[in-house]
């Protein structure tokens, strides 16, 4: 558990080297906001949260606005006498009532667009199982023969052990990469089948605006579809406490384009099953 | 202990009640005001171990790579944390609370059922006990989050069966307390004191208190079925035996979201005392306020599953749950523009409860708007378990519920003592924890937002920084708050003497009593004239 330091100078050390580092780095100030993604789901939900936001900043402001005036002008040391007899005005509170319903359901009906949009799992091209375990992702393309593992890899794995004495921020993509990623074409609508082998995780990729919960024993769907000039590695993490290593339990996706996602798939058939092993099976053709 | 000092010395008058000295008269105390007593200090001391346990997670998150604590002891502290804060802090300093002012606020002797009251505060420190003692048990204390989620529960070693059995007994202690403060209120309250002339404190507690009687025992149903499912070879959340983990989700969110009322409820009473007393001007749309609680009160049994936005609900249960949701904030907007009203033309001073209850004001909007944020589906699976909901529910828990208890014993202290406390040092304590719960929790929202998650004990990088501003936001903020138990010892001890009624605009029946109160309130009820000037709304 807590290691036998003295307890104060570690902190300081800590406090001073965490300091030095953030005084070098300045990227990680400007990380705000949700990412617009890559796919035009996760940037309809962007819009959908800046719509939410602005309008949560615009109730705060009138609002705020209001309670600030209040506390600055009605101050017993500005001799501000109390107008006992304002406790009631039935005409303001219908209609402070009236207008938060209206903004309410203003904001309902693109949210709930956006929500069936969400769930429209029709027309799919490509079908991946996902299936979650203590602690990494097996990936499964359905039909295809094709199926592998996807942990944590090693560098960081080695760094993240308490006490490793690795500096992390040598690490490249520190926790935020695995051995085996995900692969996927741009351009296709790419079908989730999310389920889990032990306890429930969590597959979370923020640019595709997907977050589906996998479930032992059940099979959750979602979909993403790339768009066609977004090739490029995309990262996540499982979002749901999974024991001891859940922290630890990335997500990577590779997109490709069409053809070399096809390619990348040819060779992974091949690799996993080669000629030798499919000969039995045309055994039974030759006999005829 | 502050009544002791009292009533042996200054209090002659209190030698008549007969009651038992030292040990005996807090084991066998039947006294609202000695049982009250005893819940808030439990409460103090629980908020002081959750808080360490607060400060090791800020420790490890300072900065990127493990560096002080295993992970499964990080997350360990995660659960403890939550339940030490939430059952073993909020809930009984909100029901040390209502054992102190409800019988003063109703015109009533004590509360109506002394000894149960007693026992519903005895079962707490051997509940705490129990669950504390899982940190020395093999395999460690309960580390699946507070939610209790199985299967992830059901791995858990000696300490799953300790949990829940600890579980069961705070679910008894509330479900009593419950009972004995709706049992006051509908019984005691003294002739002429209707209804909707009760204070909103009164009224909050008594929606509060039906609320956890509604879901206490559906709490201790979800984790008796967890603990079958562990020891009797059930399989209520196990697919093989056809059951379903997400059906535990329902059931314990069904507790659950009462549960996020039940500690925010009270609060809203403390706001609605304070405000008009620091206003000098009766609160603003009295009736308006109660029928708003209880519109809350019954929402929240409808909207448990935005809580599972991403566990593949149907279509139509996702749009029912967002927009009953969204319902939420329109009483919730109410209250809010009901105290903003109260202020205006008021005339405003700001002693400590004042401050406390304007930071509520403006953090716990803060909070409610964030929570709109997340009601909206589309958006919140991008939001769901990470820092963005980290930072949501501690604004509306931290400024909102804590502010409100902190608020309601600078508020209610000079009365429950006869001396007023430093009020210097009371402001020092409110400036250093409204500005580092800040540093501590405004920086969560981006770091949920750029996409980091909850509950794990190390980051990629990208994530240092902000990481390092919330976690010396956190140890400021836990070092603050040294000064709350110092004040209130120091006010225990002496201070200036006060009047019955310790601040200019107080109004209600708790002022017209002595300060300190007698050992029983009102043993003879007050007239009707004390309640009319109490009511003045």
């Amino acid at each position: 558990m807590m290691r036998k330091m003295t307890f104060p100078l570690t902190l300081a050390a800590v406090a001073a080297a965490g300091l030095s580092r953030a005084a070098h780095a300045a990227s990680g100030w400007s990380l705000l906001n949700m990412t617009q993604g890559v796919t035009a789901m996760s940037r309809q939900i962007y819009g959908l949260h800046m719509l939410m936001f602005y309008l949560c900043v615009a109730i705060a402001v009138v609002v705020f606005g209001v309670m600030a005036y209040s506390i600055f002008t009605f101050r017993k040391s500005r001799g501000a006498v109390a107008d006992t007899s304002l406790v009631h005005s039935t005409m303001v509170e219908i209609i402070w009532t009236i207008v938060p319903v209206a903004i309410l359901v203003a904001t309902a009906v693109p949210a709930a667009t956006t929500l069936i949009k969400t769930e429209d799992l029709r027309n799919s091209q490509l079908t991946v199982r996902i299936t979650g375990f203590q602690w990494g992702w097996n990936y499964e393309y359905l039909n295809s023969g094709v199926s592998y593992f996807s942990r944590l890899d090693r560098a960081s794995d080695a760094a993240r052990q308490l006490g490793s004495g690795i500096d992390v921020t040598t690490v490249p993509h520190y926790l935020l990469n695995v051995d085996h990623p995900l692969v996927v074409p741009v351009g296709t609508k790419v079908r989730l089948l999310i389920t889990a082998a032990d306890v429930i995780h969590s597959w979370w990729v923020p640019a595709f605006g997907v977050k589906k919960d996998a479930i032992p024993g059940f099979v959750n769907e979602a979909w993403f579809n790339i768009d066609a000039d977004k090739t490029g590695l995309y990262r996540g993490n499982c979002a749901e406490l999974c024991g001891r290593d859940h922290g630890f339990m990335p997500i990577v996706v590779d997109a490709r384009s069409k053809d070399d996602f096809q390619a990348w798939l040819k060779a992974e058939q091949a690799e996993q099953h080669p000629p030798a092993a499919s000969a039995p099976a045309s055994a039974p053709a030759a006999a005829q | 202990m502050a009544y002791s000092d009292h009533a042996a010395t200054a209090h002659d008058h209190d030698a008549h009640d007969h009651k038992p000295h030292g040990w005996r008269r807090w084991v066998y105390a039947t006294n609202h005001k000695d049982i009250g007593t005893m819940y808030l200090v439990f409460s103090g001391i629980s908020f002081f171990i959750g808080g360490t346990m607060a400060m090791l997670i800020r420790l490890e998150l300072f900065k990127p790579g493990m560096q002080f604590l295993d992970p499964q002891f990080f997350n360990s502290m995660t659960t403890m944390h939550a339940l030490e804060m939430i059952f073993g802090a909020v809930m009984p300093a909100w029901t040390g609370l209502a054992n102190w002012m409800i019988p003063m606020q109703v015109g009533a002797p004590d509360m109506a059922l002394p000894r149960l009251n007693n026992f519903s505060f005895w079962i707490l420190p051997f509940a705490f006990t129990l669950l504390l003692s899982t940190l020395f048990v093999p395999g460690g204390a309960p580390a699946g989050g507070w939610t209790m989620y199985p299967p992830l529960m059901l791995q858990g070693g000696a300490s799953f069966p300790m949990t829940i059995f600890a579980i069961h007994m705070m679910g008894i202690s509330s479900i009593l307390g419950a009972i004995n403060v709706v049992v006051t209120i509908m019984n005691l309250r003294a002739p002429g004191m209707t209804l909707l002339r009760m204070p909103l404190f009164v009224w909050t507690w008594l929606i509060t208190a039906y609320l956890l009687i509604a879901v206490m025992p559906v709490l201790a149903g979800a984790v008796t079925m967890l603990l079958t499912d562990h020891f009797f070879g059930t399989t209520f959340f196990t697919a093989a035996g056809g059951g379903d983990p997400v059906m535990y989700q329902h059931i314990f969110w069904f507790f659950g979201h009462p549960e996020v009322y039940i500690l925010i409820l009270p609060a809203f009473g403390v706001v609605s005392e304070i405000i008009p007393t620091f206003s000098r001007k009766p609160l603003f749309g009295y009736e308006a306020m109660v029928y708003a609680t209880a519109s809350i009160a019954f929402l929240s049994f409808i909207v448990w599953a935005h809580h599972m936005f991403t566990v593949g609900m149907p279509l139509a249960g996702q749009l029912f749950f967002m927009l009953s949701t969204m319902l939420i904030a329109i009483p919730t907007g109410v209250k809010v523009f009901n105290w903003t009203a109260t202020m205006y033309r008021g005339s405003l001073t700001f002693e400590p409860p004042m401050l406390f209850a304007l930071s509520f004001l403006f953090l716990f909007t803060i909070g409610g708007l964030s929570g709109l944020m997340l009601a909206i589906v589309p958006a919140d699976y991008q939001y769901q378990d990470t820092y963005f909901v980290v930072a949501h529910f501690h604004y509306v828990l931290v400024p909102g519920a804590v502010f409100a208890i902190m608020g309601a014993v600078y508020y209610w202290l000079p009365k429950w003592t006869g001396n007023m406390y430093d009020l210097k040092l009371a402001k020092w304590h409110f400036w250093l924890s409204t500005i580092f719960v800040n540093v501590l929790f405004f920086p969560q929202h981006f770091l949920g937002l750029a996409g980091m998650p909850r509950r794990i004990p190390d980051y990629a990088v990208q994530f240092t920084d902000w990481n390092m501003v919330s976690s010396l936001g956190g140890f400021a903020f836990g070092l603050s708050q040294f000064l709350f138990p110092y004040i209130i010892w120091k006010c225990v001890r002496g201070g200036a003497r006060i009047g019955n009624r310790a601040w200019e605009g107080a109004h209600g029946l708790e002022w017209e009593l002595p300060s300190p109160p007698p050992f029983h309130s009102w043993t003879e009820p007050p007239s009707d004239a004390l309640i009319q000037r109490g009511a003045a709304h």
